[in-house]
C-alpha cells in the first residue's frame, strides 16, 4: 500500500512538474506572440531564414534570399508581415506553395511523383552497388585468357624501369 | 556588306565538312590514301574560313554595324573595346560559331599530328569529327545565323533574317519549318533596317569573370569531341586495343582541364559577382557544365586500367559515349534554357536539331558499341576483389552515382511538368544531401587506392600502409580540430578524409624522394624533381589529388561554417558578426565612366581583432534599371568578410548590408591552381614515355583485323 501511495505521490509530483512546464512555455509563448503582434521587430535575418528555402517567382533556381528583383523584395516583405502577425516559419512556407505551387520551395516535396526524386538517386547507388559486386566476382571467377601472357609481356615493356627499380628499393626499405 | 564574306566563309567550311566525311568514308573503304589526304586537308581548311567568320563578328562589333542583327544585340556605342571583342560569344548565335571555330581549331591540331601511330584510326576520326563539327555549323548557319541583317517587316516588326525579304519565308512557313525560315528570310515586302545603338551585354555579363568562363567551357566541351571520335574510329575499324585510348590520353586530360578552369572560373565569377556569398548554386546550366567533368573524371582514371591490364574495354567506350553525350547536352542546355521550362525549349529554334543530333548520335555509338562487344572482351581476369582494379571500379561507380544524382535533379523538372504539368524546382538541398554523403567514400577511395596495388594486394600490407602513419596524423589532426572548436561531426567526417587523403600523399612523395635521395644519392630537392618528372602521371595526378584535399578543406568550411546577416544601418552605426564589427560611414555616388551605368558605394570601417580598415561595397544601376550588387572582400587563408551593399536611402542616411563570413574559402581557391598545376604536371609530354608507348605499340598484338 505505502510503496502504491509513493507511486502515487511521485506521479502527482511529475504532474505538477509537467503543469508548470506546460505553463511555463505557453506564457512563453505568449510573450513571444504578443511581441509579434505589436509589431515586435522582425530582423532581415529571420525574414532571410524563411526566404532561403523558397525560389525567386521570376527567376529560375534563384533562391528569395539572394534575389535583388522587385518581385522578390514583395515576397520578403510579405514574409516579414506574417512573421510580424505571429506566423510560424513553416506554416508561411505552407502558404507560399499553397498560393504559388510547388515550384517555389528549394526543396522539393518528398511525396507523389516529386517524391522520386529524392528515392531515385538512393536505388541508383543500391543498383550501381549490386552490379559492382556481380561484374567484379563475375571477372574474378573467369578463366584465364590466353591472351593474358603477351598482355604481361606488354605491360612489362611499359613498366618503367626507373619506377620496378623504385618499388624494389621501396620494398627493401620497407622491411 | 563585308559580313557577307563571313557568311560565305561559313557556308564553305559546311561545304568541305560534309566534303571531308565522304572523302574519308570512301578513301577508308577503298583503301585509298589519296582521298584520306583530301579529306584531311578539307577538314584543315575549316579552321581558316570559321577564323576568318569569326574575327568579321568582332570587326562587325568594333565598327558599330548596327545592320547586323548580332551585333545590335550584343554591342552598342558605349560598349567597352575589350567587351565588343568578347561579345563573339556574349550571346547564342555568336557562341554557337564561337563553338564551330574552337572545333575546327580542335580538329586541324589532330590532323596536323603525326598519323603513324594510327593511320587506319584516322579516316573515321575525320568522318565522326566533321559529323559534329558539320552539324555545329549547320545550325549556325540554318537557325542561329549570327551574320543575319535586320529588317523591317511591312507589319512594322523588326527582323533578323540572313537573306532579307522573300516570298521563301511564307512557304517554308506553310510547310513547318518556321525556324529555318526565320532565320534565312524576312516576310515579303520587308525593307533594310538600321538601328542608331545597339542594345549592348547584359550587365552580369560585362564582368570580365565572363570574358574567359565561357571560351573554357567551350574548349572542354570542345575537347572531349577528339576522344570520342577517335573512341568510334575504333568501334568502326574494329581496332579496339588501347590505341586510341593512348593516342588521346593528353586530348582528354586537357579537355577536362579546360572544363575544370571553365567550372572553376565560373564558380569564381559567381563569388565575385553575383553576390550571394557562395560559389556553387547547383543551377542547370552549372549543373549540365558539371556532368560531363564528372564522367570524363571516371573515364580518366578507367582508362588507365585499360592500359595497365586490357579490362573495362566496354566500360570505357561507354563513359566516353557518355562524356560526349552530356557535353552535346550541356551545350544545348546552356543555349536553349529547356531546364527552366518546358516552354522556352519550344520557344528556342535551336532545340529540335539539338535533340534530333544527340539522339542520332547516342543511338549510333551505342548500336556500333552493342556491334563490337565481342571484340572489347577483357584479356585478363580479375585476379583480386582487393586490388587497384577493384578500386577503379568502385570509384567508377561512385563518380556515375553522383553523375546519375546531378542528372536527376536537373532534368526532374522537366518531366515532372511533362508528365504531371506540376512546375517544381530543384534547388540546392537536394543536391547537398544527396550529392554530399557519396563523396564520403569517395575521398575516402582516394585516399586508399594509391596504396592499393595492382592485380592483388595483400590486406596485411594495405592495412599497416594505410593506418601506420596516416591513422595517428588523421586522428591528432581531429582532436585539435575539436578542441580548437569544430564541433560539428560530419564536418569533422569531412575534414578528417581529406586529412587522411592528404597525408597518404604526402607519405608517397616522401617516399618517393627518400628512396631516390639514398639510393642515387641526389640531393632532396633533385629527388624531388626528378620522382615527378619522371613519373608525370602518377605524380602529377597525386598533385590533382591534393588540389581535391585543398577543395574539400574549403567545401566544409563554407558548407558547415559559413555566417550571414542583414541589417539596415544609419550613418554611424555598426553591426557584428562573429568578432567583426563594421560600422557605416557614408553613402556617395561614384562616376562610372559609361553613360547608362551609375555606381552607388558605401564607406563601411570594418574592425577585427584589433585591426581596423575600410572597405567599399558598391551597386551598379543600369539604364534598364537591373542591379548588380558585387561584394567587398576582405580575407586571407581562415576566412573571407564578404560584404554588400544591399539597399539604400537616396539620401544617404540608411543602408543596408548584407555580410557573410566564409571560413576557409580560399582554400578551394588554391586549390583550384593546384588542379591546374597537377593537371598539367600529368599532362607534359615526356619523351621516354613517348619512345616506350612506340615500342610498346609495335610489339602489341594488333586484336582484330579490320
Amino acid at each position: 500500500m505505502q510503496k502504491a501511495s509513493g507511486k502515487r505521490q511521485a506521479a502527482g509530483r511529475m504532474g505538477k512538474w509537467a503543469m508548470a512546464l506546460v505553463a511555463g512555455v505557453l506564457v512563453g509563448l505568449l510573450i513571444v506572440g504578443a511581441a509579434a503582434a505589436q509589431g515586435g521587430k522582425v530582423t532581415d535575418d529571420q525574414v532571410n531564414a524563411v526566404a532561403k528555402q523558397l525560389n525567386c517567382p521570376v527567376c529560375e533556381n534563384v533562391p528569395l534570399d539572394v534575389c535583388e528583383t522587385q518581385a522578390c523584395a514583395q515576397w520578403r516583405d510579405l514574409i516579414r508581415q506574417k512573421l510580424a502577425t505571429g506566423d510560424k516559419p513553416e506554416q508561411i512556407i505552407a502558404y507560399f506553395r499553397a498560393t504559388y505551387g510547388d515550384r517555389v520551395l528549394q526543396s522539393p516535396p518528398r511525396e507523389g511523383f516529386t517524391g522520386l526524386i529524392w528515392s531515385l538517386p538512393f536505388v541508383g547507388l543500391i543498383a550501381g552497388l549490386a552490379i559492382l559486386v556481380v561484374v567484379l566476382r563475375r571477372m574474378a571467377a573467369q578463366p584465364k585468357a590466353e591472351a593474358e601472357v603477351e598482355v604481361e609481356a606488354k605491360t612489362d615493356a611499359v613498366a618503367d624501369e626507373y619506377r620496378k627499380r623504385l618499388e624494389r628499393e621501396l620494398k627493401e626499405l620497407d622491411k | 556588306m563585308i559580313t557577307d564574306v563571313g557568311l560565305i566563309a561559313v557556308l564553305l567550311s559546311f561545304a568541305a565538312s560534309v566534303y571531308s566525311i565522304a572523302a574519308a568514308v570512301h578513301g577508308a573503304r577503298n583503301k585509298r590514301e589519296d582521298w584520306v589526304t583530301s579529306a584531311r586537308n578539307a577538314a584543315l581548311v575549316i579552321a581558316p574560313l570559321l577564323t576568318l567568320a569569326a574575327l568579321l563578328i568582332i570587326y562587325s562589333n568594333l565598327t558599330n554595324n548596327y545592320r547586323l542583327e548580332y551585333t545590335a544585340h550584343v554591342s552598342s556605342r558605349s560598349t567597352p573595346t575589350v567587351l565588343k571583342i568578347t561579345a563573339l560569344w556574349g550571346g547564342q548565335n555568336g557562341s554557337l560559331l564561337f563553338w564551330s571555330w574552337l572545333m575546327s581549331v580542335f580538329v586541324a591540331g589532330v590532323m596536323l599530328r603525326k598519323w603513324d601511330k594510327n593511320r587506319d584510326l584516322m579516316p573515321y576520326v575525320i568522318a565522326v569529327a566533321e559529323i559534329t563539327q558539320g552539324f555545329f555549323i549547320a545550325l549556325v548557319v540554318l537557325f542561329a545565323n549570327p551574320f543575319a541583317k535586320l529588317w523591317q517587316a511591312p507589319t512594322g516588326e523588326i527582323v533578323g533574317a540572313v537573306f532579307g525579304a522573300s516570298g521563301l519565308f511564307a512557304t517554308l512557313n506553310s510547310i513547318g519549318m518556321s525556324g529555318i525560315a526565320a532565320t534565312l528570310f524576312a516576310p515579303a515586302g520587308s525593307l533594310p533596317f538600321t538601328p542608331a545603338d545597339g542594345q549592348g551585354l547584359a550587365p552580369l555579363l560585362r564582368h570580365p569573370g565572363m570574358i574567359a568562363h565561357p571560351p573554357f567551357l567551350y574548349l572542354g566541351f570542345v575537347g572531349f569531341t577528339i576522344p570520342f571520335a577517335f573512341a568510334m574510329a575504333a568501334l568502326i575499324t574494329g581496332k579496339t586495343n588501347d590505341a586510341w585510348i593512348r593516342t588521346t590520353r593528353r586530348w582528354t586530360l586537357m579537355a577536362w582541364l579546360f572544363l575544370g578552369i571553365g567550372l572553376l572560373l565560373g564558380a569564381r565569377w559567381a563569388y565575385d559577382v553575383l553576390g550571394w556569398g557562395g560559389y556553387w548554386g547547383w543551377d542547370a546550366v552549372e549543373n549540365a557544365a558539371l556532368m560531363p567533368w564528372i564522367s570524363g573524371t571516371a573515364f580518366l582514371h578507367s582508362v588507365m586500367i585499360q592500359e595497365k591490364r586490357g579490362m573495362f574495354k566496354t566500360w570505357n567506350m561507354f563513359l566516353i559515349i557518355l562524356t560526349f553525350a552530356q557535353v552535346i547536352l550541356g551545350t544545348f542546355i546552356t543555349r536553349t534554357g529547356i531546364i527552366s521550362s518546358v516552354h522556352s525549349f519550344a520557344r528556342s529554334s535551336i532545340g529540335v536539331p539539338f535533340l534530333a543530333f544527340t539522339a542520332i548520335m547516342l543511338v549510333g555509338s551505342v548500336g556500333l558499341l552493342l556491334a563490337r562487344l565481342d571484340d572489347l572482351k577483357g584479356e585478363n581476369k580479375l585476379d583480386s576483389l582487393l586490388s587497384r582494379e577493384a578500386a577503379f571500379m568502385a570509384q567508377n561507380m561512385l563518380f556515375i552515382i553522383i553523375n546519375l544524382a546531378v542528372a536527376i535533379g536537373t532534368y526532374f523538372p522537366i518531366f515532372s511538368e511533362l508528365l504531371t504539368n506540376n512546375k517544381i524546382t530543384v534547388g540546392a538541398p537536394y543536391y547537398q544531401s544527396v550529392v554530399g554523403p557519396l563523396l564520403v567514400p569517395l575521398v575516402l577511395l582516394m585516399g586508399i587506392a594509391p596504396l592499393i596495388s595492382w592485380r592483388a594486394a595483400s590486406a596485411q600490407a594495405l592495412g599497416k600502409n594505410a593506418l601506420t602513419i596516416p591513422g595517428p596524423v588523421t586522428l591528432a589532426a581531429l582532436v585539435l580540430l575539436f578542441v580548437t572548436g569544430t564541433r560539428n561531426p560530419f564536418a569533422l567526417l569531412g575534414l578528417g578524409l581529406v586529412i587522411y587523403a592528404g597525408v597518404i600523399i604526402v607519405i608517397e612523395y616522401v617516399r618517393g624522394v627518400r628512396a631516390r635521395h639514398k639510393a642515387i644519392g641526389e640531393s632532396w630537392l633533385l629527388a624531388l624533381w626528378n620522382l615527378v618528372g619522371r613519373n608525370r602521371r602518377r605524380y602529377g595526378g597525386y598533385l590533382v589529388h591534393v588540389s581535391i584535399v585543398l577543395m574539400g578543406v574549403g567545401i566544409v568550411g563554407t558548407h558547415f561554417y559559413q555566417q550571414e546577416t542583414q541589417q539596415a544601418l544609419a550613418v554611424g552605426q555598426s553591426l557584428k558578426i562573429g568578432d567583426y564589427q563594421a560600422t557605416f560611414r557614408q553613402l556617395e555616388l561614384v562616376p562610372s565612366g559609361q553613360a547608362d551605368k551609375q555606381i552607388v558605394s558605401a564607406r563601411v570601417d570594418v574592425q577585427h581583432g584589433g585591426q581596423t580598415w575600410t572597405m567599399r561595397p558598391y551597386q551598379e544601376i543600369y539604364g534598364n534599371g537591373e542591379r548588380m550588387t558585387p561584394p567587398a572582400l576582405w580575407g586571407n587563408m581562415q576566412q573571407d568578410f564578404y560584404l554588400l551593399l544591399g539597399g539604400y536611402e537616396s539620401d544617404g542616411s540608411l543602408a543596408t548590408f548584407k555580410v557573410f563570413i566564409n571560413p576557409l574559402v580560399n582554400w578551394l581557391w588554391l586549390g583550384g591552381i593546384m588542379f591546374i598545376v597537377g593537371t598539367l604536371v600529368a599532362a607534359w609530354p615526356d619523351m621516354r614515355e613517348e619512345r616506350q608507348a612506340v615500342r610498346a605499340g609495335r610489339r602489341a598484338p594488333s586484336t582484330v583485323q579490320a
